[in-house]
């Protein structure tokens, strides 16, 4: 397993999720502010993208469907997990 | 329905273990202002508050607290990795070894257990919001301690992340607060009850 790159681009979803949560917060009580809704779908489109490209190496960084397809074996049970990085 | 995401919110890194510090941290855990309280006070409180924006609010930063929580778990983890019963002793401790070994439990600093008295729900959003508002305060001056207690540079980084997170949500609650005092038509601050027009 290429732990670096698994690690490097795991830091890179939670920067993209960290813009995503602060502008999802802001946007709860700012429902109106355009350039911040544009900011948000923005973070999203990024995020996914991000997901989509370590899921396809590393395997499903969701549980119950929400991640992408497992390899064989069940990849989800293999470590890390966030407490062992 | 909530989705587990394996990942943490931020890295937790520590320079080497020291129990002396989890034996304090994990107030965050367990403790009266910790991260346990905070998610479950919020994620409760939504179904008697009176606007969608209220509700998602409540939604999403309860949903973030849990993240914190795994956070404080995961230091606590790191700080005690490899720690041997003596180790555990000497940083006083040694109760923790013999009820839980290398698990984690929901404890104060002192070791009191977690208790829903912590939270509170009156089913009034005035109430329950400046509650809120409170318990993020409370939060922030603990993590200021706690940076106060700890000279390893990464668990003072990942608790300045956390203690950021508090200011943010007191900001949010405290606008949610101002909107929910428009919405019931009375804009006194700091008079709960709805005046009859």
């Amino acid at each position: 397993m290429n732990c670096e790159k698994q690690m490097s681009m795991l830091k890179k979803i939670q920067e993209m999720q960290f813009v995503a949560v602060e502008l999802n917060l802001y946007l709860d009580t700012h429902p109106c502010d355009v350039e911040a809704i544009n900011d948000f779908n923005c973070a999203v489109k990024m995020l996914e993208k991000r997901k989509q490209a370590y899921q396809d190496e590393f395997g499903p960084l969701f549980n119950f469907g929400f991640g992408g397809y497992s390899k064989e074996p069940w990849q989800w049970v293999e470590s890390p997990w966030p407490w062992e990085i | 329905m909530w989705i587990y995401e394996k990942s943490l919110q931020h890295p937790v890194k520590v320079t080497r273990p020291d129990v002396s510090f989890a034996k304090l941290v994990v107030t965050q855990y367990g403790g009266p202002d910790g991260e346990l309280g905070a998610s479950l006070r919020y994620l409760n409180q939504r179904y008697s508050m009176p606007t969608n924006k209220a509700i998602a609010l409540l939604t999403d930063i309860g949903t973030e607290e849990l993240a914190h929580m795994e956070m404080i778990a995961a230091l606590v983890y790191k700080l005690t990795e490899g720690a041997s019963p003596k180790d555990y002793e000497a940083a006083g401790w040694g109760g923790h070894y013999v009820q839980h070994n290398h698990g984690l439990f929901w404890t104060d600093a002192n070791g009191v257990p977690w208790s829903a008295q912590y939270i509170a729900c009156l089913g009034d959003p005035i109430a329950d919001l400046t509650e809120d508002m409170a318990a993020e305060q409370k939060a922030r001056v603990t993590y200021e301690h706690l940076i106060e207690m700890t000279n390893d540079p990464c668990v003072k980084d990942m608790l300045r992340f956390l203690w950021q997170r508090e200011v943010v949500h007191f900001q949010r609650f405290g606008e949610c607060l101002n909107d929910i005092q428009e919405h019931m038509g009375k804009k006194n601050m700091w008079c709960g009850c709805t005046v009859e027009k």
